[in-house]
């Protein structure tokens, strides 16, 4: 979804980032621009959910050098909370389970905090109800899941519909998938991508975060990153993940020795 | 939610009045003449002096305990004076007068702006008449021939019911503080609640106003006779300052055949600073005698403030078929130490008690839950259901569980379930990526942890509870 007048949702420079001490990012560099889907494809443990974590704020992570750019804004200048608001979106890779807190309410409280920041209407819990329900059906989710708590008892492809969930009711202007897709069976897998591309349109961003693939026959990207030991060392169309499924990731690392032979996957 | 702020406001130091010197102040200490010199200033019958001198003689017997699981330094009981006369209050002016710290709290707290004058002790007369709405309510109780008072005013007006009941359920000698209480109880509540009479309202301390400061030795007796039920609030969730630091209340209940007595407190005494200085010690005894037949005697507790907590309110099911309820939150934060929970002694047969305890532990707080459930052999066929889980905030804190269980009836059945967790980053950061800030987080948390005690609260009772928790633990994540 290239277009013509897209403009730069996000602009990652010379990005490095330490967690407990330790280096894990080392210069990424990343533009975004509206309308477009990036994907991140790379090995575990090469930074991707780390990159993720540190677009959406997380505490843990330090970022010891480099600039991100949101919407014309500088993202470090802005709280975890705020970010979200400003349109941040991250589906987890592991989502965590809050126990005791329903799931109507946290999702009617996340949607009602973002609308009112947007100077639009919040919804009362009769309204939300109705709202929320709808936003479901898109995702074949039983509404039983409203009563339950937060991601509480879900399974791992429950939680991963109650992101997309969220997603949904958040409409984010960037949203990034940490492996959406792992944990899904083909059906799920479906109906999940068929939810993602029924949020995308010309004038918000979503990056994927995946490992395999597969997600990308149902979501098509219009760019395919390779991360490598917290950077991305290869950007090319969505063919590139068609040739990393056939070839491994160390093809990428056949013309540079500097670096050591990845694991096939 | 009356008595409660005038002293704060009332504190020379804070707001740079002169100190007035007091001519009707018992010199300091405790002695049988001091004992003696309360009961004539309270105008009492000889027997209630009897029942003053009588636990004297047994706390003086008596030393203070020593196993809850909390430190202070040694009380000087020599130190205390035991009874001054109940003064005016002081009013200010305006609400300009009044500390902007407890302005602040309010605020926070969403008190009501009438409220929040009369709690500051500003003349409010125009704005709220508080005199006389404490007067159509007492109207609307003499109606159905509910008594409700101070029980001072019930030893002169009511003395054969004061005689018949109290020290029945707490006696003079059951344990150091309530020793102590029963000797040098200056003031509380009274509660009659008479045969076959629904109390058709909640009973709150709040309209036993423009009464004087109960002081530091409150006494409360609440009896329901048969068919009677009653719901009584005391507390309030603004914070409750007090010079003195020492406080030890008895609160007695009776509910005879068919009688129901439910009693929810909030309490916010002055918990000290971040430091832990200051603070109010608050060593409770607090029992329910569930007497007659099918009576039920239900404790609930939202337990904020005070710098160390020691209490455990509890019931004695006697009668057949009676049943007891505890429902506490126990929150701590700072230097706060709670050592807190409940007794179930079933000693009627078919009698049910149920115990739900959550502790939320934040900062460098401590808090213990301390239960006992005693099924007497007599008890045939008892049931218990403990549920004790502690929710801490940071690494510093703690939270202990000590049950205790002695069965000595076969036919009973007694469960005990305990659970730890933690509010982890992880868990805050969720809701932040959700667009939703730590104080919302901490408070959507916080109450699903305290859900089960909080529906037992009166409504508004538990829209307070639910903003003191969010307020009490403000900071202390994210
Ligand atoms: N909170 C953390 N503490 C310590 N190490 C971490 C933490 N988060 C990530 N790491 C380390 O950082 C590296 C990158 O992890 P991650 O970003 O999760 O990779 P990916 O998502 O690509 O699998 C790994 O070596 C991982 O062990
Ligand atoms: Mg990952």
């Amino acid at each position: 979804m290239i277009n013509q007048d897209s403009k730069t949702i996000l602009e990652v420079r010379g990005l490095h980032a330490n967690v407990n001490g330790i280096e894990i990012l080392k210069g990424l560099d990343l533009t975004v621009k509206s309308g477009e889907i990036h994907a991140i494809m790379g090995l575990n443990g090469s930074g991707k959910s780390t990159f993720a974590k540190i677009l959406a704020g997380h505490p843990a992570y330090e970022v010891t050098a480099g600039t991100i750019i949101f919407n014309d804004q500088n993202l470090f200048d802005l709280e975890p909370e705020e970010r979200a608001r400003a349109g941040v979106f991250l589906a987890f890779q592991y989502p965590i389970e809050i126990p005791g807190v329903a799931n109507n309410q946290f999702l009617r409280l996340a949607y009602n905090t973002v609308q009112s920041q947007r100077g639009k209407e919040e919804l009362d819990p009769l309204e939300f109800d109705d709202f929320v329900r709808e936003k479901m059906k898109l995702l074949e989710m039983n509404p039983d899941f409203l009563d339950r708590s937060v991601n509480e008892g879900f399974s791992g492809g429950e939680k991963k519909r109650n992101e997309i969930l969220q997603m949904a009711l958040l409409e984010p202007k960037l949203a990034i998938l940490d492996e959406t897709d792992s944990g899904l069976d083909i059906d799920a897998l479906r109906i999940v991508a068929n939810g993602v591309n029924q949020l995308t349109n010309k004038d918000n961003a979503t990056i994927l975060v995946t490992h395999y693939q597969r997600l990308l026959d149902y979501i098509v990207p219009d760019y395919v990153h390779v991360m490598e030991a917290g950077r991305i060392i290869k950007t090319s169309g969505k063919e590139l993940a068609k040739e990393l499924e056939a070839h491994g990731y160390d093809w990428i690392n056949a013309d540079d020795h500097s670096k050591t032979a990845g694991v096939r996957l | 939610m009356s008595a409660v702020l005038q002293n704060l406001v009332n504190q020379p130091y804070k707001h740079g009045f002169v100190t007035e010197i007091e001519s009707d102040i018992a010199p300091k200490g405790l002695n049988e003449e001091i004992i003696r010199l309360i009961s004539s200033k309270k105008n009492e019958p000889e027997w209630l002096l009897a029942f003053r001198l009588q636990a004297y003689e047994k706390w003086l017997s008596m030393s203070e305990p020593q196993w809850q699981n909390v430190n202070y330094p040694k009380i000087d009981y020599q130190s205390i004076s035991y009874y001054s006369a109940p003064k005016p209050k002081k009013k200010l002016a305006s609400m300009d007068e009044v500390d902007p710290e407890l302005l602040r709290t309010f605020e926070k707290l969403g008190v009501p702006m009438h409220e929040r004058a009369a709690l500051a002790g500003v003349a409010v007369d125009v704005i709220f008449d508080s005199v006389s709405v404490a007067t159509t309510y007492k109207e609307k109780l003499a109606e159905v021939g509910i008594i409700f008072c101070s029980i001072s005013e019930a030893v002169q007006t009511h003395p054969e019911l004061i005689k018949k009941y109290l020290g029945t359920v707490v006696p003079v000698g059951d344990n150091f503080y309530a020793a102590l209480n029963s000797a040098v109880f200056t003031d509380g509540s009274f509660c009659f609640i008479p045969k076959g009479v629904k109390c058709p309202m909640d009973l709150s301390t709040y309209f036993r106003i423009n009464t004087e400061e109960s002081g530091q030795f409150e006494r409360t007796l609440i009896i329901a006779e048969e068919g009677a039920s009653v719901s009584y609030l005391e507390g309030c969730t603004a914070p409750k300052f007090d010079t003195n630091q020492l406080h030890a209340a008895v609160v007695e209940l009776i509910a005879l055949d068919n009688a129901e007595i439910k009693y929810s407190t909030v309490q916010n005494w002055y918990a000290g600073d971040e430091k832990g200085v200051g603070g109010i010690y608050n060593f409770v005894t607090k029992r329910g005698l569930a007497k007659g037949v099918n009576s039920r005697i239900s404790w609930t507790q939202v337990e904020t403030g005070a710098a160390i907590t020691w209490k455990y309110p509890s019931c004695i099911l006697r009668g057949e078929n009676s049943v007891g309820e505890f429902y506490s939150v126990a929150v701590t934060n700072n230097y706060q130490q709670a050592d807190t929970g409940t007794k179930m002694i079933h000693i009627g047969r078919n009698t049910r008690s149920t115990i739900i305890s959550k502790s939320i532990s934040a900062g460098y707080s401590n808090s213990s839950y301390r239960g006992l459930v005693r099924i007497a052999p007599t008890a045939e066929n008892a049931r218990n259901y403990s549920q004790c889980d502690s929710m801490l905030i940071g690494d510093q804190c703690g939270a202990n569980t000590f049950p205790y269980i002695q069965v000595n009836n076969n036919s009973a059945k007694v469960e005990h379930e305990a659970s730890t967790s933690k509010i982890g980053e992880d868990q805050l950061f969720y809701f932040f990526q959700r667009g939703i800030g730590a104080e919302e987080a901490v408070s959507m948390i916080i109450n699903g942890f305290c859900k089960e005690v909080f529906q037992q609260l009166p409504m508004e009772f538990a829209v307070e509870a639910t903003k003191l928790l969010s307020f009490k633990l403000e900071g202390s994540v994210g």
